[in-house]
């Protein structure tokens, strides 16, 4: 297997998720509320998993404005779960040494007197290893 | 009437309002929270990806250690539902993930998802009864026009969560009803707040934030509730005076009679 294959088999297994069901329709798109902000929206990136060019998927915007709000999952009618290539994608990126999104010196001046607690550990939880 | 209660991270520090109004509400209606004795953070999300089982182990205890006392499992904060909940879901359908996390905890019994995660909303729903929590109102909210904001955590995956219709859910306008007041539906209600993206691009949060309470104040609401302390945070700075942003369990603590005591 070359490098391209390899990668694409590892977020397949991470994502465990078919991305040859999708027909592509744009649904999963349509109920983003971030995809005006991404570079590559939910339905593009689902077939770029399945094209194999996870590369070009590493470090795009994409990977941190997903909010994981399943609004994708809900409305794709084939049952592709678009979330879980995305978050697959983004593990692959953030397991890697020196590639954590969010870092702990970056947490005083993020904080407000309001910010639950149930944000800092949630971010963490999705940018950074 | 007793449950387990996994209160979460949140509640005890930035959240504990919603955590007290519910404990005195509780009390009211005759249902007994018995605190886990020992819980860790759930982690605030659900660890989404195949391989990942570490992360789900702080769950599979509060689990475990419900089912042991024979016990349903109680959880308020929308999103320790979400997560606990989809955990139980693995450890009843993933082969895989029920025997890794079993063999990394070595529990005197193994957990294969026995317990019934249940959150408030559906405590007073299927346990409790909206109709036999109207009957125990004193001071019903009579007039007050409450937009129900239900995000993302309790609806989705539906598959999962089983708590209500993912886009047309009745179960908070119902709680709306019962304590006397009027439920304001609109068009964002089920449309996700922002969420921890709030911590790295605070104008996208921002944006959506205002959005939806753009979209609540239109349709005539003049408060909004959730369950979510992160949706709380979020709404509330993209609200206007005009409109409060209230966890849900305030509104029915006022309208049980014990807000001030639990305040
Ligand atoms: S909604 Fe589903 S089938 Fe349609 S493009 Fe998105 S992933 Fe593919
Ligand atoms: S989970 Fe991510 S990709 Fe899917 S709709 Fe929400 S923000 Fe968009």
């Amino acid at each position: 297997m070359n490098e391209r294959e390899t990668l694409k088999q590892t977020v397949l297994a991470i994502a465990g998720a078919n991305p040859r069901k999708c027909m592509k329709c744009g649904k999963c798109t349509g109920a983003c509320p971030a995809f005006d902000e991404m570079e590559v929206p939910p339905h593009r990136f689902v077939s770029m998993v399945e094209e194999g060019r996870v590369e070009e998927l590493l470090g795009t915007r994409s990977l941190w404005l997903c909010l994981t709000c399943f609004a994708c999952v809900e409305r794709c009618p084939r049952g592709v779960v678009p979330a879980r290539f995305i978050e697959a994608v983004r593990l692959v990126q953030v397991r890697c040494q020196g590639q954590n999104h969010l870092k702990a010196e970056q947490i005083p001046d993020a904080l407000d007197e309001e910010l639950p607690q149930q944000a800092i550990v949630s971010a963490f939880r999705k940018y950074s290893k | 009437m007793t449950f387990s209660y996994y209160p979460g991270c949140t509640l005890r520090t930035k959240a504990v309002q919603l955590d007290s109004f519910a404990r005195k509400s509780a009390e009211a209606l005759g249902v007994h929270m018995q605190e886990l004795d020992e819980w860790q953070c759930c982690g605030g999300v659900y660890p989404l990806a195949k391989d990942e089982i570490a992360t789900k182990l702080s769950s599979v205890r509060a689990l475990a250690a419900a089912r042991d006392r024979g016990q349903e499992l109680l959880t308020l904060c929308a999103a320790c539902h979400n997560v606990l909940k989809r955990v139980n879901h693995d450890m009843q359908t993933d082969e895989t993930i029920c025997d890794r996390a079993n063999r990394y905890l070595q529990l005197p019994e193994p957990y294969r998802g026995e317990t019934t995660v249940l959150h408030y909303l559906e405590m007073l729903r299927d346990r409790v009864g909206f109709d036999r929590l109207k009957e125990q109102v004193k001071n019903p909210l009579t007039g007050m026009k409450v937009a129900a904001y239900y995000g993302c955590l309790l609806l989705r995956p539906s598959n999962v969560m089983a708590f209500d219709d993912p886009e047309n859910p009745t179960i908070l306008e119902d709680f709306i009803r019962a304590i006397g007041a009027t439920p304001v539906v609109f068009p964002y209600r089920n449309e996700c707040c922002g969420g921890y993206v709030t911590l790295q691009k605070k104008e996208f949060a921002d944006s959506r934030a205002a959005l939806l309470c753009r979209s609540a104040a239109e349709a005539g609401a003049e408060a909004v509730i959730t369950a979510c302390p992160l949706c709380l945070y979020n709404l509330q700075r993209g609200a206007d005076e005009n409109l409060p942003i209230y966890y849900f369990t305030q509104l029915l603590a006022r309208a049980l009679g014990v807000e001030e005591e639990a305040a």
